[in-house]
């Protein structure tokens, strides 16, 4: 089955930037975005999705609030937080419900741990 | 808005908005580690507006007066980048910073301790964008100015102050302190045609890198 990977960022240049990375690492993938929170949760209620990235500083709902709530709702998916505020609280809340970090700009260089490590857990998962 | 988007198309505004994020962004986690509490932020503001219009921004949002940390920038772009607090949280702000310490010494203090953080918040902000525009920009050394918005944002009787700045700003606070204000940008008229040319470079670089 193929794998869908679900890019949540209110720019859409660095929507773009995820999906040209995702596409060089992962070229048989399936990509969708979601330029906010509240889009991407109605998005996810109507098609199934593997694996979430979210950008970090998001106007209404940010994306470690987002992380937690799929966290409750999806205990295994493997998600990922794109920022550059590397804060110690940050982390701390990241690291608490199981959420990588990956560094903005982000660089196929700096998603490729995250994603190979999330096909890993897919393929273990499914067998 | 109306200017802005003469200025600056959609994608060149999003990109914009996305480059001052990340800067903002590291120079939030640098602010973290100076002051040892999480700081928190608002999603870039970008306007194109008169400087008058800039000052008015700020502020329409306080009442008090403000004390603010100015570097210039030069290079491609000219302008300059502002961390602006209300006065009454420099104190707050430098307890943060140093830790405990004498009434006196909080006095003499606090100049330097606002153009310390003021140096490295507004540093790591302008240098990850230059990084990511690739083009050095130089930077003046950090003053600190008080009083009104107007004065700020360098108001003169200089007719090229009548003109139109890109201004980007962003909220900012430090949980559990009572310390917030603003990161402030202003960038004069004549780099705002080369920062549409280095964004459009930019985006190319980042989109059009395996295209054909």
């Amino acid at each position: 089955m193929t794998v869908a990977v679900l890019v949540v960022d209110d720019s859409k240049l660095a929507r773009i930037v995820v999906g040209k990375a995702i596409a060089a690492l992962q070229p048989e993938w399936s990509r969708c975005e979601a330029g906010s929170a509240a889009e991407a949760l109605s998005l996810m209620g109507g098609r199934s999705v593997d694996v979430v990235i979210l950008d970090y500083n998001m106007p209404d709902r940010n994306g470690l609030d987002l992380a937690e709530e799929l966290r409750g709702r999806f205990p295994e998916m493997p998600i990922a937080l794109a920022t550059a505020n590397v804060q110690d609280e940050i982390i701390a809340r990241a690291r608490a419900v199981d959420v990588a970090f990956v560094p903005k700009p982000v660089t196929e260089d700096g998603l490729r741990g995250f994603l190979s490590g999330a096909a890993l857990q897919l393929r273990s998962r499914s067998r | 808005m109306t200017e802005r988007t003469i200025l600056l198309n959609e994608l060149e505004s999003d990109a914009l908005t996305e480059l001052v994020n990340i800067g903002v962004s590291r120079a939030a986690s640098g602010l973290r580690q100076m002051v040892g509490r999480q700081v928190v932020l608002s999603v870039p503001s970008v306007e194109v507006v008169s400087r008058a219009a800039a000052a008015a921004l700020i502020r329409e949002r306080e009442t008090g007066p403000l004390v603010a940390v100015r570097q210039d920038f030069h290079g491609a772009l000219e302008g300059q980048a502002l961390l602006i607090f209300p006065e009454q949280n420099s104190i707050e702000l430098l307890r943060s910073v140093a830790g405990d310490l004498e009434a006196h010494e909080l006095a003499d203090m606090e100049d330097e301790a606002l153009l310390e953080t003021g140096n490295i918040v507004l540093n790591s902000c302008l240098a990850t964008m230059a990084n990511m525009l690739e083009r050095p920009l130089e930077m003046s050394l950090p003053q600190v100015i008080r009083g009104e918005g107007a004065r700020l944002f360098v108001l003169s009787s200089d007719p090229a102050d009548a003109g139109v700045v890109l201004f980007l700003y962003i909220n900012f606070a430090v949980s559990d302190r009572d310390i917030r204000g603003y990161i402030a940008m202003l960038m004069d008229l004549p780099s705002l045609d080369m920062l549409k040319i280095l964004i459009g470079e930019f985006i190319q670089r980042v989109l059009g890198e395996d295209d054909g």
